[in-house]
């Protein structure tokens, strides 16, 4: 019996179901291959979280909603406020200091480039603790920057620049700035340089060029990095610990403190499932509005 | 030279000069801090000064000497060669995965591998650290790497995941057509060519690894305390200069890592190999 | 192509065995979009036949299914008696060249070759001795330690086809392996795939969008288009019939002029066309008018022929032919190619000039109206 024969008498899809089975378990084996890191994330990461959220919700007596409530006492609402109010000044220098870097490292000639790279990349693989040393040999009152300054004449009495908010945030700045300029970088160098050769081309001046051509195409790659500043900038610890000397309080301290310090995992669970939902929040909205997804590098 | 132009819009370098001045300070804003700890660590004083009155290499001295911070740099390293060489494979496996599939399950799966990056580090910390009260994996390497390990995942995926894309997976069919299983056809013909790849996640990893900080304030205390940890733990009490030579080098291993990173990125893209 | 051919390797080339491809009911969709769409097809053993389509049309999913890397929703895939739809690539034991070669830069040119052989664990001077035979047959015998970036287009395809036989598969599958090399090379390159082909005698399955190479390398042709098979035929029939209007239009240049058809004849302008084979049924229908079968007549002659009139539009030199574009009577336009030969050249029609064209019944092709 010829095959055409043979299958005029099954009379329809021929081999369908063992095709579907090979299919599924070559998932399968996709799956397999991720295994471990699954294991290994869900371990790690999933089950800790999901006790914290178990616990944030767990009082003496059981279920609680008290440690919730309580995020809203004064005293916790100084530390939010700190904590979006640095977040929204650090950002905002980022934006201020790294937008001209990030276009001036995009439109040079290629020999050029890899000094301006070099420094942005050597602090972002320089150790952030070692960073934040340095800020605070610098700024402290008998650091580098006032013994210059009093040196020079400009000033009498050292300024007072770190262990308050003003070293925290000089600190943080110095930390975020590459998170903000590589995928800004990023997306500048893949705008076509043609185009702001056809507007000038158009008849629009140089400033009208870069304000009506170039701003616009940059602001996807431009939202990912103060996404993504920000949302590091609300969960901070390290150098607002350090360079804050006590006096400024973010939501990353209050949460090791109460752990640390009070013993209160109530409490802080609660701050720390607060500020995971705030972040995922954060991340989840800005994607949805501007797609920028591919702009943080993921493939 | 002033007057020869420097953009597609024919604006010259004289009207940019306002740019390259801005950019300089941020530069400099960038390149100081580190640059200027280096000489600071060679200080003759008890004080960090800048430039310093005397050089000596005492705090140097006080580093190597010091059994504290020796066995705290051991616990460092330990746990940094530990988490490379632990969530390099997971996470080339992993990239891999995520690339030759399908269906939706790939961008589940690379959803879930980048997880750890949207999670604060701080919320890592304090839940790893309750869990491992629960299970005894405090104050152990076991437990740091592990954590640093999901840290470092992420990391190793995004840049296997980018050589696997810019790698012509056309030669790894053509291996299968040929007789090559799937797995023997991805070690002899597709790891070899994205072998750059590999390697750049591995120095991630590591350095991830080598300069966490927060985690280990939790999970890596006292006697286990690693290099980071025992530095956060003398700042916060007194500004030590034995803290700036540590500094100086632990910048070094930057500029070498940073270089070797580099040198593979340039090695990966020029031969295509 | 200068070099001297091994003889032994071409006698030895000569006892391999090639099996014949039985394709059933295949199907392949993806979402909604149906890439393969219940194909079948049977190609003989040692038969060197072409799916020549359109991109999108689904002959490159068919090699993917051939070859394995395509897994289809249903279907039966038989290379002589074995059903090998479920088996995995690389036991199916099937040549393969791929349209950018594919070779691995971390090998040799012989590293390459000898890769499969390594697979299948042969003894080291047998796959030496394979190596140099294989790459003696496509005539690169001495380029073996070369760094596969250091060869040109055409020598890398030569490799790609070495490493693709030197196991001897029964079956060879190649995808568009011309299509990255510059038109000369083409053209002598299809040549000489065809005398390998001759040579070595295995079933060849060859994908590409280009009919003229479908038509010079091919034993059939099989024409797909959205995912089925619109005719298969050998070249000439192909040609000379098409069977629709798709193939009339893709398979070398085509005007069509509408015609009616009742009670057996076909009409054109009223005019009822002499036809070689008895019309269809359907009763519109379109005469395929090819610009090479055209021939320019004196008023006086055309006896037997089928006969148009119209006014030359323009005409364009190609070279080694010149277009003639002519309106004809209901302002519809057709073309008509010549070759530059001298007594044609010198009575080359000027633009506004009323002619009479003639075909022949043999090259008068009519087919139906396609379906939307």
């Amino acid at each position: 019996m010829t095959t055409a024969a043979a299958w005029a008498e099954v009379g329809g899809a021929v081999n369908a179901e063992a095709l579907r089975m090979q299919a599924a378990a070559e998932n399968r084996r996709v799956l397999a291959l991720a295994s471990p890191g699954l294991i290994l994330i869900a371990l790690v990461l999933f089950l800790p979280m999901g006790w914290l959220f178990f616990l944030s919700f767990t009082g003496d007596s059981g279920f609680t909603l008290e440690h919730y409530r309580r995020m809203a006492h004064p005293a916790y609402r100084k530390t939010f406020t700190t904590t979006f109010e640095i977040s929204f000044i650090v950002t905002a220098a980022c934006v201020a200091l790294g937008y001209p870097l990030a276009y001036l490292m995009s439109q040079i000639a290629e020999r050029a480039r890899p000094f301006l790279l070099a420094c942005v990349l050597l602090p972002f693989w320089t150790s952030l603790l070692v960073r934040t040393y340095a800020w605070l040999v610098l700024l402290q009152r008998r650091g580098v920057i006032n013994d210059w300054l009093i040196d020079l004449g400009l000033i009498d009495e050292p300024l007072r620049i770190v262990h308050n908010m003003t070293g925290t945030v000089i600190g943080m700045t110095h930390i975020m700035l590459p998170f903000l300029v590589l995928p800004l970088y990023a997306s500048m160098k893949a705008i076509d340089r043609d185009l702001m050769k056809a507007a000038s081309n158009c008849g629009a001046t140089p400033v009208q060029a870069f304000r009506q051509v170039f701003l616009p195409l940059s602001l996807p790659g431009l939202f990912a990095g103060v996404v993504l500043v920000f949302v590091l900038c609300l969960g901070f610890y390290v150098t607002p610990a350090v360079l804050g000397g006590g006096r400024v309080v973010m939501w990353a301290m209050q949460i090791e403190s109460n752990v640390a310090l009070y013993a209160n995992w109530g409490a802080a669970s609660a701050l720390g499932v607060a500020l995971l939902i705030v972040t995922l929040a954060i991340l989840w909205g800005m994607t949805r509005l501007f797609r920028i997804d591919h702009h943080l590098g993921r493939s | 030279m002033l007057s020869r132009p420097a953009s597609d819009t024919q604006i010259t370098h004289g009207n940019r000069l306002w740019l390259y001045l801005l950019c300089g300070l941020v530069c400099l804003f960038l390149m100081a801090p580190s640059l200027l700890v280096i000489p600071m660590s060679f200080s003759g004083s008890r004080f960090l000064q800048f430039p310093p009155e005397s050089w000596s290499t005492q705090w140097y001295d006080v580093y190597f000497d010091s059994v504290e911070w020796r066995a705290a740099t051991v616990i460092s390293l330990k746990a940094a060669v530990l988490t490379t060489l632990l969530a390099t494979p997971i996470g080339t496996l992993g990239a891999y995965g995520i690339h030759v599939s399908r269906t939706r399950l790939g961008s589940l799966l690379q959803v879930v591998m980048m997880l750890p990056l949207m999670v604060p580090v701080i919320l890592i910390a304090v839940g790893v650290f309750f869990l491992y009260a629960k299970v005894g994996l405090n104050n152990s390497v076991t437990g740091l790497v592990l954590a640093h390990s999901i840290l470092a995942i992420p990391f190793v995926v995004v840049t296997v995941s980018a050589g696997l894309k810019s790698f012509d997976m056309n030669q790894e069919m053509v291996a299968r057509s040929l007789g090559a299983s799937r797995a023997k056809a991805f070690l002899t013909v597709t790891l070899p060519q994205i072998r750059f790849s590999v390697l750049s996640g591995a120095l991630f990893a590591f350095i991830t690894s080598l300069d966490e900080v927060v985690i280990a304030i939790f999970v890596a205390r006292g006697d286990s305390a690693t290099l980071t940890r025992r530095m956060f733990a003398f700042l916060r009490d007194q500004v030590d200069p034995t803290i700036a030579a540590i500094s100086t080098l632990l910048i070094a291993v930057s500029v070498v890592l940073l270089l070797v990173y580099a040198l593979l990125g340039q090695r990966g893209a020029g031969g295509g190999r | 192509m200068p070099g001297g051919l091994d003889e032994a390797a071409v006698g030895q080339a000569r006892t391999t065995a090639s099996l014949p491809i039985t394709i059933s009911g295949v199907t392949k969709s993806y979402g909604a979009f149906r890439a393969l769409d219940d194909v079948s097809l049977e190609v003989a053993s040692g038969e060197f036949l072409t799916l020549l389509g359109p991109s999108g049309s689904g002959k490159t999913t068919l090699l993917m299914v051939l070859a394995g890397f395509v897994r289809p929703d249903c279907g039966s895939l038989l290379f002589g008696e074995r059903e090998i739809v479920l088996m995995p690539p690389h036991k199916r034991d099937v040549g393969m060249v791929f349209q950018n070669y594919a070779l691995f830069p971390h090998m040799t040119v012989a590293g390459n070759v000898a890769y499969p052989l390594k697979l299948r664990r042969l003894a080291r001077g047998e796959i030496e001795e394979r190596v140099r035979r294989a790459l003696d047959l496509v005539q690169l015998g001495a380029l073996g330690e070369r760094r596969i970036d250091q060869l040109s287009g055409g020598q890398k395809q030569r490799v790609a086809l070495a490493r693709a036989i030197v196991f001897e598969p029964r079956i060879l599958l190649m995808d568009e392996p011309l299509s990255a090399l510059d038109k000369k090379l083409r053209e002598q390159m299809q040549i000489e795939l065809r005398h390998l082909h001759e040579r070595l005698g295995m079933t060849t399955v060859y994908v590409t969008h280009d009919q003229r190479e479908a038509l010079t390398m091919s034993d059939r042709v099989a024409v797909i288009d959205r995912g089925r098979f619109i005719q298969i035929d050998r070249p000439r029939r192909l040609y000379e019939r098409p069977r629709s209007r798709f193939v009339a239009d893709f398979v070398g240049e085509s005007s069509f002029l509408p015609v009616e058809v009742a009670g057996g004849e076909a009409r054109l302008n009223g005019r009822t066309l002499r036809t070689a084979e008895p019309p269809g049924p359907e009763r519109r229908q379109f005469l395929v008018v090819r610009p090479e079968k055209l021939d320019l007549v004196a008023d006086q002659d055309g006896a037997g022929l089928n006969l148009l009139e119209g006014r030359v539009k323009e005409h364009v030199y190609q070279g080694e032919s010149f277009l003639l574009y002519v309106t004809l009577g209901n302002d519809v336009e057709i073309a008509m190619r010549q070759p530059t030969r001298r007594e044609v050249l010198e009575r080359v029609p000027e633009a506004g000039e009323i002619i009479r064209l003639a075909i022949h019944p043999e090259d008068t092709i009519l087919v139906p109206e396609e379906a939307a």
